[in-house]
């Protein structure tokens, strides 16, 4: 079990590097823009895979952790502070180094909120929303938690609609790039940042985000945390009788599902120099459960490699106009047909060598 | 160990444990028996605290424990298996006890994901600790096969490892020998003198009445949620009252011809 993990990485990584050397060779970097964003958005999907597929509770209100993070980084990086330099409040934060300043495409002075201290507060504000949603709803099964995690992506949605500060329905742009380590000596030129020459770095941040995001998660659903998890999924009542406090767990990996969510709003939001509203829609949201589901719930290699590579052809424009039609299809399809997803129907047990235990059902 | 001391449960209209009061001394085995719809289910799961009392109070270990939890409940000592056999739909035999291991062990979220080396070192101590557990209830060869596709006594038997893995100080058992053969029933007794002499205190729900009379200390007798009865075996099976309410009249004469039987 242990060694098909640390093979299936090392096959990825290997991938990836093969991947970029084989659009140098090609002559076809400009993929490595939609990879890039793929791989953001994968991060979404298997933080998703471990509350649905490992826990079993859905959510359908994805979208909204990860507009969460992107919108509040994306904001609180652009809009101006100039006007209020002088507040105590502004004078500490920029004492503490939290502001930063700049200039906006027509060389007018910005004073913003550092890329770091907004990613931060992004992921902070979703952790935090997760908390204080899912005390109520994670009450709630099958049905009644997916319609009030759908409330909560329709609630998220119209707060971006609507609200000024959010940019309405045009959303927000402009928003600037984001170095990744500030304070590390040497690091300062690892950029967050859709900039045509940053084009590599960015691909290299953005899988290495989601390898490191991915090694957690294996590691996790192996550990004491993960049998817990995968109990609460298989017998709720059961796994309370041996002392699982089911409430907790269930909090805890909705919580971890939306940070990674959240991760991934924020720095896809700062690649690629913008978010709208579409980012928080519903449509999203179905969209990263039927990656899931179509991935094999709990297999995290197989919702992996299915929400890469689905979105990676979305992106590329592949479903053309009913782009959101064949991601419904595909739901519909893996629940009639493939409950376990279609990876399930042949590669499963090779895959599973690498995330451990036999599969789980929906 | 256990004290119930006036524990009654309403659902609605339907009295289903009415003032009900008894003790399960330390190192016994006690059970409980009653016809269908005695109450015999619900009681138990006041005591895992599944269900919470209506009124009075339940003492595990000196503490009053309606109200509480099931994990809290299991986490004091207290673990039990389900009539219906309740297994984690999707994880291998070994895994199912391995969770069992959860209250006694602390490894969390970033302990796991970072995987340091005390999560690690406390991994490989649940896995070792859950084997032993396979092999004493015989089930070892099945470690790595799914739980519930195994046959239903070894289904079974991994139940009874998960609540052995937990180091219960009381067992609860809803109905062990439901479903199995004689054979495997006797196999079942053994296990749990075996249990009892482990220093494991065991509370029994059982239909099988050569089970129960065969292994218990004490039988607690209910009907209709009230408790008629409560002695040795012995005397159990001579109560005219246990006779005539729980067995019906005609069934007298079955009884006694077993009375005969465990004396010899």
């Amino acid at each position: 079990m242990k060694s098909g993990k640390y093979r299936f990485m090392a096959i990825l990584i290997i991938l990836v590097i093969a991947v970029h050397g084989l659009t140098r060779l090609t002559g076809t970097q400009y993929y490595l823009t939609q990879l890039t964003m793929s791989a953001y958005y994968a991060m979404v999907v298997i933080g998703l895979a471990v509350l649905m597929g490992y826990a079993g509770q859905i959510s359908i209100g994805h979208a909204g952790f990860f507009a969460i993070g992107g919108y509040l980084s994306g904001a609180l990086t652009t809009h101006n502070l100039l006007p209020f330099r002088e507040t105590p409040v502004l004078v500490l934060l920029e004492r503490l180094h939290i502001l930063q300043t700049g200039q906006d495409l027509y060389g007018e002075q910005l004073l913003t909120v550092a890329p770091w201290a907004a990613c931060l507060c992004g992921v902070l504000t979703a952790a935090l929303i997760a908390l204080v949603l899912g005390v109520p709803v994670l009450k709630l099964k099958g049905h009644y938690l997916a319609m009030a995690t759908l409330g909560f992506g329709i609630i998220i949605f119209q707060i971006v609609m609507a609200t000024e500060y959010f940019g309405e329905a045009d959303g927000i742009s402009e928003v600037p790039g984001f170095v990744v380590f500030p304070g590390i000596a040497g690091m300062g030129r690892l950029v967050v940042s859709g900039d045509f020459s940053l084009r590599v770095q960015n691909y290299y941040i953005a899988w290495g985000m989601l390898i490191i995001g991915m090694y957690l998660l294996l590691n996790l659903i192996d550990s004491r945390v993960g049998r817990a998890l995968r109990a609460i999924h298989g017998s709720e009542e059961a796994a309370a009788a041996i002392g699982v406090d089911t409430a907790r767990f269930k909090l805890q990996v909705f919580v971890l599902s939306a940070v990674y969510a959240s991760l991934a709003g924020v720095f896809l939001t700062h690649y690629n120099g913008s978010i709208g509203p579409s980012e928080a829609s519903i449509i999203k949201s179905v969209r990263y459960v039927a990656l899931v589901a179509v991935g094999g719930m709990a297999n995290l290699w197989g919702v992996l490699i299915m929400g890469f590579s689905l979105t990676f052809l979305s992106l590329r424009g592949i479903f053309g106009t009913y782009d959101d039609a064949v991601f419904g299809t595909i739901l519909i399809l893996v629940m009639l047909f493939a409950p376990d997803g279609i990876l399930s129907i042949r590669a499963r047990g090779w895959l599973k060598s690498g995330t451990g235990g036999p599969v789980d059902h929906a | 160990m256990l004290e119930l001391k006036g524990v009654h449960k309403k659902f609605g209209g339907l009295q289903a444990v009415n003032d009900v009061s008894f003790t399960v001394p330390a190192g016994a085995i006690k059970s409980v028996i009653g016809p269908n719809g005695a109450g015999k289910t619900t009681l138990f799961n006041l005591i895992a605290g599944t269900l919470v009392p209506t009124a009075g109070t339940i003492l595990f270990l000196d503490q009053e424990i309606q109200g509480m939890k099931p994990h809290q409940v299991a986490a004091m000592g207290l673990s039990r298996t389900f009539q219906n056999i309740n297994l984690f739909h999707g994880m291998t035999v070994l895994e199912t006890v391995m969770v069992g291991r959860h209250i006694r062990t602390s490894a969390g979220f970033l302990a796991g994901m970072l995987q340091l080396p005390r999560a690690r070192a406390e991994e490989q101590a649940i896995r070792e600790r859950s084997m032993e557990l396979l092999e004493l209830l015989g089930i070892a060869d099945f470690a790595n096969q799914e739980a519930t596709s195994l046959a239903f006594g070894q289904q079974r038997a991994v139940e009874m490892a998960r609540a052995l893995a937990t180091e219960p100080k009381l067992l609860l058992l809803d109905e062990p020998a439901a479903g199995l053969n004689i054979y495997e029933t006797a196999e079942v007794a053994r296990f749990i003198t075996r249990i009892r002499d482990m220093g494991i205190t065991v509370l029994l729900v059982e239909h099988d009445m050569s089970l129960v009379m065969d292994i218990s200390d004490e039988i607690v007798v209910l009907s209709f949620g009230e408790k008629i009865a409560e002695d040795h075996p012995e005397a159990i099976q001579r109560n005219p009252e246990v006779i005539r309410i729980y067995l019906g009249e005609d069934e007298e004469a079955d009884l006694e011809s077993h009375a005969e039987d465990t004396k010899s």
